[in-house]
């Protein structure tokens, strides 16, 4: 997917059964999982991006990897571990077949996807520039986000995802 | 050891590098292993990219972390999560080790 692209549509299971996708709101699609160390070092600066949007942009957490050799990633786990954190202030919806991952062209976990209120990819890559520090506070979704809701094109657009790559069904 | 779905193989061996140098030790005394196949990983007992063995010593002790084709994930001393050991623990298995 390449800046301004049309975002596929998708509906997806969170882990409290409830069902989401894209709607007319600026969106932060977010494939992450369990096990990756990049993902759970960015973890809390996600959370905390969806608690400050709340409102006026949402955040969705995608986790896409395979469950069967990767059973951390299975959608039990995936549960487990919002309930053992007491929930989250973003859904964490499992991609069981892929499909979305595949379509967005899903790299790594995590890989940030902002997608503004027409529906058109408006940021890709990393949260921030370093995920080994926490002030940098997932800096670059905060920008994309404010940018969209401003009605501007965020700067920067793209930037490199890092983090573990998405681990395919073979 | 190493696995190429990660991307902290070359922050690793920075790390290891920079450790030797600081004992003493020659940095360029490190044997990179790649492991490529779920086989190479259970015959190595490999549990995640990367993994540092010092005389055959973990850098960072294994608790439950199942053998396989992934990142692994460390706990540094601050409590933060790293894909990379703490350099700390890296100098301290240096000193066991020569010790």
């Amino acid at each position: 997917m390449n800046i301004r692209d049309p975002a596929p549509p998708f509906e997806l299971p969170a882990t409290d059964g409830t069902s989401h996708g894209l709607d007319e709101s600026p969106t932060a699609i977010v494939f992450t999982c369990n096990h990756c160390p990049y993902a759970l070092a960015w973890h809390d600066r996600l959370l905390a991006v969806a608690r400050d949007y709340d409102g006026r942009a949402r955040v969705l957490l995608i986790n896409p990897n395979d469950s069967e050799r990767y059973p951390r990633d299975s959608a039990e786990a995936m549960r487990e571990r919002v309930e053992a954190d007491g929930g989250w202030p973003a859904p964490y919806l499992r991609d069981e077949s892929q499909d979305v991952a595949h379509k967005f062209g899903a790299k790594t976990t995590p890989d940030v996807f902002v997608v503004d209120g027409e529906g058109r990819l408006a940021y890709r890559g990393a949260p921030d520039s370093d995920y080994e520090d926490p002030s940098q506070d997932a800096a670059w979704l905060r920008g994309a986000l404010d940018a969209v809701l401003a009605g501007r094109s965020p700067d920067p657009a793209k930037t490199d995802p890092v983090g573990c790559s998405v681990k395919w069904r073979e | 050891m190493w696995w190429e779905g990660c991307p902290s193989t070359a922050r690793a061996h920075e790390l290891l590098r920079e450790a030797l140098a600081g004992e003493g030790l020659d940095p360029d005394g490190v044997e990179l292993v790649q492991i490529e196949t779920e086989g190479d990983a259970q015959r190595e007992r490999f549990v995640g990219s990367p993994t540092i063995r010092i005389g055959h010593v973990e850098v960072a002790p294994v608790t439950d972390e199942p053998v396989g084709l992934s990142c692994r994930v460390y706990r540094l001393r601050d409590g933060s999560v790293s894909p990379t050991p703490d350099p700390a623990d890296i100098r301290e298995a240096i000193r066991e080790a020569i010790s």
